[in-house]
């Protein structure tokens, strides 16, 4: 009989109906707003890499020392060295980072004996191109030189 | 039948999915229906394979591991988990106490986030939007956990050989007990919205039925073996990384069917913040990595390794010969197993429940097909 009565009175539906009511206060709005509102994201997170300059000097503090491309599952980093002939040591020349086919595990930043390589929060990674997606040593460096369009 | 025509016949073969909103992926059924009946179903896998298996033994040890987040991406750190477990024991080590503790929250954490997504599609398909939004919403919370934890939501590597990474953040205890005192007042608050709802029960009860013989004939594990009144969890029965140290209830329901196997999993998401809140108190300082070579490179042998995931039984088997890549490395993924019940459950249910049988079993297709 209870049973009925709860049924004709329709109990459970406007129970669940309360509950979405309650879910309406303002305060409960939980959308970020992107292009406009841009999310701050945690301090370990793993975004566009990027090459450490000594700040002091401006020199790079990347050894050329390889292990980074090691580390990488995919094979994707490059690092062109040459010895230098007075000191005899390993002089970074080029460097290459494939951000298309990263998959930002972090195995490269761990390997990195002198904390060159990094991945940064930077997040944005678009690009019009796939070459544009391959970042040479001076984009890590600098960061992601925005294309200029002339019309 | 005589002279009759094909016209006569009200079989029918569908092909559902596989870009099919509700087949929770890339999956693709193919359905043999008498009107709205479902006669038989065959399921074509394989639309997302990536070889991932294959990919393991082109890889070392440590660089395999950011692969595996990609099968079950939904319950990234337990797949990160069975793998670091199974190399573990491939090289006779074990992670120190506060790395197992660590590990213990950020697996049950993700069950959490792997549940509250199955409950938002599921009562998705079914018809509930709201649950949606509301999952959705508290997922997040466990996402941003991860992402302060490790540096990403989804596909976290969170896990190491032999321990752990990263050290845990400032705050890490004070937002994970936020979000347990957050949490179960969430709980309640679906189950208002759905137990009790007419039309969920109506969808639910007494659909899909799978009996606790035709689980065990099938090798069907997790909440979908738990709802048919087998107490089996990995957990109790071959504990892991301390689990036996934690004082939980495995949720068990009789009938078998979808509306157990959703309350299974509401409850064990309840257990789940059992187990973190006394996994928090056990957190105690100490290293978090064990003493691991540098180049991983395990004796010859192999290796079986299952954890409960939630999902159901995640295994990894590995064969190592010596080198730093392994040999071979299958792995035993609940989805998958699961899936094949499908055409039991389905027989003789309507169309409309084929949807809600897919959502109930919880698939991946990440997983399935791997």
């Amino acid at each position: 009989m209870r049973k009925l009565i709860r049924t004709v009175l329709l109990v459970d539906l406007l129970r669940g109906l309360w509950v979405t009511l309650r879910n309406q206060h303002p305060k409960h709005i939980y959308t970020e707003q992107y292009p406009a509102q841009r999310p701050k994201v945690a301090e370990r997170f793993r975004g566009a890499p990027r090459l450490n300059i000594n700040p002091d000097t401006g020199e790079t503090l990347c050894i050329g020392c390889n292990l980074c491309a090691l580390a990488c599952p995919e094979n994707l980093i490059v690092v062109g060295t040459e010895r230098d002939p007075k000191t005899n040591r390993k002089v970074l020349t080029t460097f290459t980072y494939d951000t298309s086919r990263c998959m930002f595990c972090g195995l490269c930043e761990d390997a990195c004996p002198v904390d060159a390589l990094e991945l940064t929060q930077d997040f944005e990674l678009a690009s019009y191109t796939r070459e544009g997606q391959i970042w040479d040593r001076q984009m890590l460096e600098e960061g992601p030189r925005p294309t200029q369009y002339k019309s | 039948m005589a002279g009759s025509t094909f016209l006569d016949s009200s079989e029918l073969v569908l092909n559902m999915g596989p870009q099919h909103p509700s087949t929770h992926g890339v999956l693709r059924v193919i359905l043999k229906l008498d009107g709205e009946k479902v006669i038989g179903t065959e399921c074509v896998i394989g639309y997302l394979h990536r070889g991932v298996e294959k990919i393991g033994e082109n890889r070392t040890y440590v660089q395999f591991a950011p692969y595996v987040d990609r099968m079950d991406y939904v319950a990234a750190v337990s797949n990160g988990l069975g793998y670091c477990l199974a190399v573990e024991k491939l090289l006779s080590v074990e992670a120190p106490p506060r790395a197992q503790v660590t590990r213990v929250i950020l697996t049950e954490l993700n069950r959490i986030a792997s549940h509250l997504l199955w409950l938002g599609t599921h009562a998705l398909d079914i018809g509930a939007i709201t649950p949606l939004f509301y999952t959705l919403r508290e997922r997040e919370e466990v996402l941003k956990i991860f992402e302060k934890y490790c540096g990403a939501r989804l596909t976290t590597h969170a896990f190491r050989i032999g321990g752990l990474q990263y050290e845990l953040y400032d705050g890490f205890e004070e937002d994970v007990a936020k979000f347990c005192d957050m949490f179960l007042p969430k709980v309640d608050e679906y189950e208002e919205l759905l137990t009790d709802n007419r039309i969920w029960v109506e969808r639910l009860k007494g659909v899909g039925i799978l009996t606790a013989e035709q689980c065990k004939a099938y090798g069907v594990t997790g909440p979908v073996l738990r709802a048919a009144g087998v107490a089996w969890d990995l957990r109790k029965a071959q504990p892991y990384s301390g689990y036996e140290q934690y004082d939980f209830d495995i949720p068990i329901r009789q009938n078998g069917d979808t509306f157990d196997r959703y309350i299974v999993r509401m409850e064990e998401m309840r257990q789940s913040v059992r187990i973190i809140r006394q996994a928090l108190e056990r957190i105690e300082p100490g290293p978090i990595m064990a003493k691991v070579p540098k180049v991983i490179k395990p004796p010859v042998g192999e290796v079986y390794v299952s954890i409960e995931a939630p999902k159901g039984e995640l295994g990894y088997f590995i064969v190592s010969d010596g080198s730093t890549q392994p040999y071979r490395v299958r792995v035993r993924p609940p989805s998958f197993v699961n899936l094949q019940a499908l055409d039991q459950m389905c027989r003789g249910a309507l169309v409309a429940d084929v949807v809600a049988i897919i959502g109930t079993i919880d698939i991946v297709l990440g997983e399935v097909d791997r």
